[in-house]
């Protein structure tokens, strides 16, 4: 048993906090919602440079071959800065691929000159027996995208709401239902009956589309079932990971503030009720934390347990970031309720991401269903 | 990264499995319908069990050899644990006194001192307890009154009030801190003594808890006479042999929280025997956030375990797996008690006793609010709070907190 990193994966940490250091983050987002989406730096370039397009790909592909616990320390990094690098939409479309006996455009997603996007379509559970999509809006979760046809080509129609990192992919790699069973399908984005509409956001670091399939024509991936469900945890472990870095941020900087701010002669910061208020983001952390060794390890270590361990880092991850958004506004006081701080671009973040990928909510419920099946 | 056994965990592993099930037969019948229900016979069954474990090296595993102990490290302890717990079979009955007291006692203790107690503690002969908390010093220990007068042969006399001590009831030694110098700052006049628990002069009396049961107690102490010998860590030095106990207490609570049972399959079974509650979106929701907190802690306890391993002292921060662990379990059994309702609550349910359990294991081994303070400083680094008890000798500043404002 031994929880640390390896000294590449500290490497590959370090390495990550500075290339992203290279831009101004923050300040692009906070542009970006004042209407000027140019001020948002293409990250891609530096991902490719830095190998992560291939970080799941194996070496075979000219990818990394690495784990999920790797991707996860760089999708903290992006959190910590709120880096809009499209990693939480290829990624696991990528872990889908990789997967499959033939795959296309392999080699070209490793090195991040093709870009790809996973539809996330939600495995079953002990009470939603289908698979299903987020929906637009409301809490009915409609089914699966369908696919027609038979062989290696098929087609396939269906509407998948808030896609991340759909805007600009080549490709679209998720679920489909062919004869009510699932497989992997890979459909080119340029392709007739795709369509995909960018979604204006609340958080402009964040890439959303909807996407329109009709009759779009795929390729049918041999993918294993369980991969297909994996991808979905992969992707609520990425995002609990990304949700994290932002915690860190948002806690440091509040230490910092609750250091230097004084008032009625003492640094707020020995005020219990704002000591009190840290420590528990701390304590959210931290447990966030822990969760993320459980889901790394899990993925190959356990697979049985990956639904539970993703789906624990995500629910306690998507808390702590609104937590420690809401925390580290109100540690700044009236600052922190103001457009040029960077608190309200965390916050932005942490409402906008709790609500993705089925929300927060719906990882806690996935959490309670992985036991009661289990009791 | 990784969590699997190594060879040589998963050999210890399989070494302690296959003794418990050979000793199995052997340990006391805590629940069910053949439980033992006498007190004294359950605590005189649970002694005896306690030995068997030292015997068959599963207690004290992370005491040095020559102590009883096997010189192993806390993977071990934990992987234990873990074993004990699977097989579901009770643990040491004393806790405090071999993840504590005892190792204070290697910490700080004369060569005299460790011969004479270590073994007996070890194996159960003699139960101790912990003696620290008084009416007037809980959360601000070092204010403790009790006051222990040295002697012209070098003796001492004790007199004092102890309170909330778990296990006094039948113990045989406490390890107990005094005021030794009152006209000095008060972390500075203190000094730990083992206190023989038959001492003429000693008065144990139970205070019930809300379960109804008297776990712990209050101890009278009218000029109680100690030898020089019993004088731990040195007279005026109470106050650092007291850290040393309460950083094994972190460790025991931290790395002991597995064996609690207050662990998320066990509340989301409770829950999903009943057809509508599993299906109930609310239920399902509450359950998942509690749940998923709890998981977090046993995968802290191996964050903790790296960081032994690598011979770094495990800080407050452990505190926080606490304050997750009974919060989580608080909110597990409001839970519980929601969907199965009145009954939950009733004597012999499974339950009751944890409900009414927990809202004081808040407070116990350090409250919810000190530990937030003292992470707040040590591990985020904030400002303390003004004190006004700083640099004053002890005399100077009781009079001045009993003075009217
Ligand atoms: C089940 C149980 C078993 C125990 N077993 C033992 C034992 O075996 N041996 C032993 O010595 N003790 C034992 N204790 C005592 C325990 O350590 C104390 O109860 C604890 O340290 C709190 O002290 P107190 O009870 O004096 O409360 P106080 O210190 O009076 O605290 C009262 C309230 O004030 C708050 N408070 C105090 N100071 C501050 C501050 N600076 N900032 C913010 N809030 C503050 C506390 O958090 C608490 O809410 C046990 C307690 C319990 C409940």
């Amino acid at each position: 048993m031994n929880l640390s990193l390896s000294d590449e994966q500290v490497f590959l940490r370090e390495a990550a906090r500075g290339a992203l250091s290279r831009f101004k983050t923050l300040e692009a987002a906070r542009e970006a919602l004042d209407g000027d989406e140019q001020a948002l730096p293409d990250l891609w370039p530096t991902a490719c440079e830095a190998g992560w397009p291939g970080l799941l790909i194996g070496e075979e592909h000219g990818g990394a071959g690495l784990d999920a616990f790797d991707a996860m320390l760089v999708l903290g990094e992006c959190g910590r800065v709120i880096a809009g690098v499209p990693l939480l939409g290829h990624l696991p479309a990528t872990a889908i691929l990789d997967a499959a006996s033939m795959a296309p455009m392999l080699d070209e997603l490793a090195t991040g000159e093709k870009r790809a996007a996973y539809l996330p379509v939600s495995p079953p559970g002990d009470v939603v027996t289908g698979w299903t999509v987020d929906p637009r809006s409301g809490i009915e979760r409609p089914g699966a995208p369908a696919a027609s046809g038979s062989g290696e080509s098929v087609t396939v129609s269906g509407t998948l709401a808030f896609v991340p990192d759909a805007p600009g992919a080549d490709v679209l790699v998720g679920v489909a239902l062919l004869g009510g069973k699932p497989v992997g399908v890979a459909i080119e984005a340029g392709a007739q009956g795709v369509s995909v509409e960018a979604v204006e956001r609340y958080d402009a670091t964040r890439s959303l589309g909807h996407v329109k399939l009709e009759n779009a024509p795929a390729t049918v991936l041999d993918t294993p079932e369980e991969i297909l469900a994996a991808a979905w945890y992969l992707a609520q472990a990425l995002i609990a990971a990304e949700s994290l870095g932002s915690v860190e941020t948002a806690l440091d900087v509040s230490v910092a503030y609750a250091k230097e701010r004084f008032t009625f002669g003492r640094a707020i910061g020995s005020y219990q009720a704002v000591k009190h208020s840290l420590t528990e983001v701390l304590r959210e952390l931290e447990n966030g934390r822990s969760l993320l060794y459980y889901a790394g390890w899990a993925r190959h270590g356990a697979p049985g347990e990956f639904p539970l361990a993703a789906s624990a880092a995500r629910s306690v991850a998507g808390r702590a970031l609104d937590d420690a958004a809401r925390t580290m506004i109100s540690v700044h006081g009236g600052i922190g309720a103001t457009w040029e701080h960077d608190a309200p671009l965390y916050f932005r973040r942490a409402q906008l991401s709790r609500r993705l990928l089925g929300g927060t909510g719906g990882a806690s419920d996935r959490v309670a269903g992985e036991l009661i099946a289990q009791a | 990264m990784d969590l699997d056994d190594t060879p040589e965990q998963a050999a210890y592993r399989a070494q302690v499995r296959s003794w418990l099930e050979e000793h199995a037969s052997e340990a006391p019948i805590l629940q069910g319908p053949d439980a033992i229900r006498d007190e004294d016979e359950i605590i005189a069954a649970r002694r005896v069990w306690q030995g068997k474990l030292a015997e068959g090296g599963l207690a004290g595993l992370t005491w040095p050899k020559e102590y009883g102990g096997q010189g192993l490290g806390p993977i071990e302890q934990v992987i234990a644990n873990q074993e004990i717990a699977r097989a579901k079979l009770p643990g040491i009955l004393d806790a405090i006194g071999v993840g504590m007291l005892g190792p204070t006692i290697i910490a700080h203790g004369t060569d005299e001192q460790k011969s004479r107690y270590l073994a007996p503690l070890l194996h159960g002969d003699e139960v101790w307890c912990q003696l620290f908390s008084e009416p007037a010093a809980g959360s601000d220990l070092a204010a403790v009154q009790a006051r222990a007068r040295l002697q012209d042969d070098g003796s001492w006399r004790l007199s004092g009030q102890k309170v909330w001590t778990t296990n006094a009831q039948f113990a045989a030694y406490g390890l107990l801190l005094a005021r030794t110098d009152p006209d000095v700052p008060k972390h500075k006049g203190l000094t730990m003594f083992l206190v023989p628990m038959d001492a003429e002069g000693v008065t144990v009396r139970g205070l019930r808890q809300i379960s109804g049961e008297a776990e712990f107690n209050e101890v009278f102490f009218d000029d109680v006479a100690l030898d020089a010998g019993a004088v731990v860590g040195g007279v005026g030095n109470g106050w650092g042999t007291a850290l040393t106990t309460l950083m094994f207490e972190r460790v025991t609570i931290g790395l002991g929280s597995e064996g609690m049972g207050y662990n998320s399959t066990r509340f989301a079974s409770a829950l999903a025997a009943d057809e509508h509650a599993r299906r109930d979106p609310e239920v399902r929701h509450r359950l998942g956030e509690i749940a998923a907190e709890l998981l977090a802690i046993r995968f802290t306890g191996y964050r903790t375990l790296t960081a032994l391993q690598k011979g770094q002292v495990p800080g407050p921060e452990s505190g926080l797996a606490k304050v997750t662990l009974v919060s989580g379990a608080i909110k597990a059994g409001d839970l519980i008690a929601d969907v199965l309702g009145p009954d939950a609550l009733q004597e012999g349910s499974e339950w009751a006793y944890m409900i009414s359990f927990l809202p004081g294991l808040k407070s116990a081994g350090g409250t919810e609010e000190i530990l937030r303070n003292t992470i707040g400083e040590r591990v985020l680094g904030l400002p303390p709070e003004p004190r006004l008890d700083k640099g004053i000798p002890f005399s100077e500043l009781r009079s001045k907190e009993g003075a009217p404002a």
